[in-house]
């Protein structure tokens, strides 16, 4: 798969934000916990398994696999 | 994270990558997935019920989802295991793997998928996830490829198999039957299940081009080559020419056919029907039937 920055800035404009009733029921697929939203990384952070999940173009990626490890988890 | 299994990590990146690729010429492909999804849709058009909340799992180009819209539902979520198809969906959309689903509880009155089950390793283990997901009384409407599709193709490369490389490898049909499904739905907790299927026949000119249009639909893996390594070109030459030999109709193109599952059952509540026990009726059947009720002699219970 082509890397992010790779593809042209999204064109369409209701790709900005992610739709919040999404954001409501969207959690961990790991651990089934609960996310936190960084708008400003475009993150979406799952503290239990100590994972961020990016968000692309609006689109989060619920996949482990495509999660950033986070450094602080305990 | 955590490997579970690196042979199943693997075989989901393969079919991530599959789908990926196929999300990029989509709309010359995406026959079979338009055809069922209308299928589908008309399905749902017999459930006399608004749905607010669906989910359409494994959205391709939104075949299925802008029909959920069309039909009324309010909110429809797409999830696709390929950011391509995720991304060109017009509405809310993520990408997911059917395996490991990101829902909370009772997030769905709708679950509806067309052409995406069938890919999954452990079919009973999604059904359950998505019942999970679903509200009480909530529906799963799925349909899934059956292991008698591509019968024709499958028989061609045994037989080219067996000419030109002397043996057959495993095969292994990834496939779910007809006669498993309604007993996987009940054992993933659903009520009322539902399981039926059908047939769709389509031509192609030759084999060669059934196979190029099977890769192009990100399908080529699922149905012809997911066993142990994939056929020589050699071949795969062969199997095109036994497939032209063996499956040809008057009209002189060939015959390709595939086995359509439907799933169908609802998230159990309080509200559904359910039978009675044995005796526990209140009303009478020579009553409802307007007869005159006769006795043979025998009384039910302890004389």
């Amino acid at each position: 798969m082509a890397p992010p920055s790779s593809s042209p800035p999204d064109t369409a404009p209701r790709r900005a934000g992610i739709d919040p009733k999404l954001l409501e029921i969207l959690v961990c697929p790991v651990t089934h916990g609960p996310l936190e939203y960084d708008a400003a990384a475009g993150e979406l952070l799952s503290r239990k398994a100590g994972l961020a999940y990016p968000i692309r173009d609006g689109i989060p990626i619920m996949l482990a696999g495509e999660a950033r490890q986070l450094q602080d988890t305990p | 994270m955590s490997a579970p299994d690196s042979l199943l990590v693997f075989d989901r990146t393969t079919v991530r990558r599959h789908r990926e690729r196929a999300s990029r010429q989509w709309t010359t492909r995406n026959f079979l997935k338009d055809e069922v999804a209308g299928r589908l849709a008309e399905r749902l058009d017999d459930v006399r019920r608004p749905f607010a909340r669906a989910l359409d799992l494994g959205c391709h180009g939104d075949e299925l989802g802008r029909r959920l819209v069309a039909r009324g539902t309010e909110w429809v979520v797409r999830a696709d295991l390929a950011l391509g198809f995720a991304r060109a969906a017009d509405g809310p959309a993520l990408v997911a793997d059917e395996e490991a689903l990101p829902f909370a509880p009772a997030s769905f009155d709708l679950v509806a998928s067309a052409l995406d089950l069938h890919w999954v390793n452990d079919l009973p283990g999604a059904l359950i996830q998505i019942r999970r997901i679903l509200r009480p009384d909530g529906l799963l409407c799925a349909a899934l490829l059956g292991g008698a599709s591509l019968w024709q193709l499958r028989a061609a490369l045994t037989q080219a198999e067996s000419e030109i490389e002397g043996g057959l490898s495993a095969r292994v049909s990834p496939f779910a039957d007809l006669r498993d499904a309604a007993g996987l739905l009940q054992r993933a907790g659903f009520a009322l299940p539902v399981a039926d299927s059908e047939t769709i026949d389509v031509e192609y000119p030759d084999a060669l081009a059934l196979m190029r249009d099977l890769t192009g639909m990100g399908e080529s893996n699922a149905i012809v080559a997911r066993r142990r390594g994939f056929a020589r070109r050699a071949t795969l030459l062969r199997a095109a020419e036994i497939y032209g030999e063996r499956f040809r109709l008057p009209s002189g193109r060939l015959a390709a056919s595939f086995e359509v599952i439907y799933l169908h059952g609802w998230s159990p509540d309080a509200t559904q029907p359910r039978p009675l026990r044995p005796g526990a009726a209140r009303a009478r059947l020579a009553d409802a039937l307007g007869a005159i009720e006769h006795g043979a002699g025998e009384r039910a219970g302890p004389a």
